[in-house]
């Protein structure tokens, strides 16, 4: 899987939780919280999305590093075991 | 013969338009069956039957919008003999049967065409009850009038139709509480460290799809401390207070275009704690996908309403009526505390409550909020 992939299955996630997102309209290092209003239901429902999509079980100590869209691609490259993007 | 009536979706709804028929004269209806859809000021509702027969007849076609209480159909129970050919339909319910409220906007702003029927795309209702787009409004530019997806996506672009008529009828539910329950207010700030080192535990060791969030916790010990104060847990009508039969919790829940709805779960006081959460996670999901049911709407014993996250320290309700009592909890935050004679950081939450004055007092309100206090001591059991 490669890092653009990653970020489209977050978007697919947080589409699963917020049906009427506008995927283009997301801000890649803005909080997800505040741009999509989820609250607490929302979000342990996008983690567990993540968790049957991509097998990745994001414990709830670490829920803050999935607080933006950038974060969360980088976050979870990191427990996928994806490379960085060479410079 | 049983009778279908239109629901009582909640104080302030007082009138539905019937959508659809899911079961047609003729068919066999189990209690606990959807079979018709009713449009509401809230969303679009899936009502229940609550007799075994089988459906002899329908009085009220799709489109149509009537008070709450017209009889929409007949159910012939079982082992009753099929109604002669002939035989004049049982008459409607006179609206003075379930009058509606002296303040009735929406009723009275929004005659429907009586008989129109309303054919719609499972697509274009999914999408309408998500937009917030009224379907009796639309005219469908599919075959024989059928409302397809691009009608309600036009419809939706040019207007906030569902979010007016949604936050009119909070307003007049609102306004009538306050008219009319003498609300008093109690707040309590509680040590929430307990409940949050168990529910970390808890957590730890589980799935993301098996844990539990905070708020359930917080149900759960509200409906355990309501078998102690059962005239919170009630109804205030006709100059007296009735104590409902089961533990039944309004959510109050935001929808994310605007406005909220209380759907309830039920009997909390039984229930487990993962069991509420499969249930709240259920009852959230269909409340902003639209999908809720009649039950749903029309069981709340009492509201509770948790902010949740990040929010306000406070939440002071207004009470739903004829309920006698709404509890807020505001955010779990990390505050100081006073324990063991030193100053620590402790997670706390602050619960209130608001309750009529006429089915209860002070002294009760404060012990129940002490008993929701000692309940969330001992989080393991809930």
């Amino acid at each position: 899987m490669t890092r653009e992939q990653l970020k489209q299955a977050v978007l697919d996630a947080l589409l699963a939780v917020v049906p009427e997102a506008r995927p283009a309209q997301i801000k890649s290092a803005a909080p997800l919280r505040d741009q999509l209003d989820l609250d607490s239901m929302d979000f342990i429902n996008f983690v567990a999305t993540l968790d049957q999509s991509l097998g990745v079980d994001v414990p709830e100590s670490e829920y803050g590093r999935l607080a933006t869209l950038d974060s969360c691609v980088e976050y979870l490259s990191a427990r996928l075991g994806i490379p960085a993007p060479s410079p | 013969m049983g009778e279908f009536r239109m629901p009582s979706l909640g104080a302030d709804m007082v009138a539905g338009t019937l959508t659809e028929w899911y079961k047609h004269p003729g068919e066999a209806v189990r209690r606990g069956d959807i079979i018709a859809a009713v449009d509401t000021d809230k969303g679009s509702i899936d009502v229940e039957v609550f007799d075994d027969g089988v459906l002899e007849q329908v009085v009220v076609q799709e489109g149509q919008k009537v008070p709450v209480g017209t009889l929409l159909a007949v159910i012939r129970s079982a082992g009753e003999a099929p109604a002669a050919s002939g035989v004049a339909p049982p008459p409607r319910a006179p609206a003075a049967t379930v009058p509606p409220p002296a303040a009735a906007p929406v009723a009275q702003s929004e005659p429907e065409p009586a008989g129109r029927r309303l054919r719609v795309s499972p697509l274009a209702r999914r999408l309408a009850a998500e937009r917030g787009v009224d379907l009796a409004s639309l005219h469908g530019s599919g075959e024989a009038g059928t409302i397809l997806r691009e009608d309600v996506e036009a419809a939706a672009s040019g207007g906030r139709d569902r979010q007016d008529r949604m936050r009119r009828a909070i307003a007049s539910a609102m306004s009538r509480s306050k008219r009319e329950i003498p609300h008093f207010y109690l707040a309590s700030t509680i040590d929430f460290g307990q409940a949050s080192a168990w529910l970390a535990r808890w957590n730890a060791e589980r799935k993301p799809a098996e844990r539990l969030l905070a708020a359930v916790l917080l149900l759960k010990a509200t409906a355990l401390a309501l078998l102690e104060f059962p005239e919170l847990n009630a109804r205030w009508e006709n100059d007296r207070v009735t104590h409902a039969a089961g533990i039944h919790i309004g959510v109050a829940t935001s929808l994310r275009g605007g406005g909220l709805v209380v759907p309830a779960l039920h009997y909390v006081n039984r229930q487990t704690l993962p069991a509420l959460m499969v249930e709240l996670r259920d009852l959230v999901q269909r409340a902003r996908s639209g999908t809720l049911r009649s039950s749903d709407l029309a069981d709340g014993t009492i509201t509770v309403t948790s902010l949740g996250e990040g929010s306000a320290d406070m939440v002071l309700g207004v009470i739903y009526p004829p309920q006698t009592a709404i509890v807020g909890f505001g955010s779990v935050a990390e505050r100081p505390w006073v324990r063991g004679g030193a100053v620590v950081p402790r997670p706390v939450v602050t619960a209130s409550l608001a309750a009529d004055h006429r089915a209860s007092d002070g002294h009760r309100g404060a012990a129940f909020l002490a008993t929701i206090d000692r309940l969330l001591q001992s989080p393991e059991a809930l």
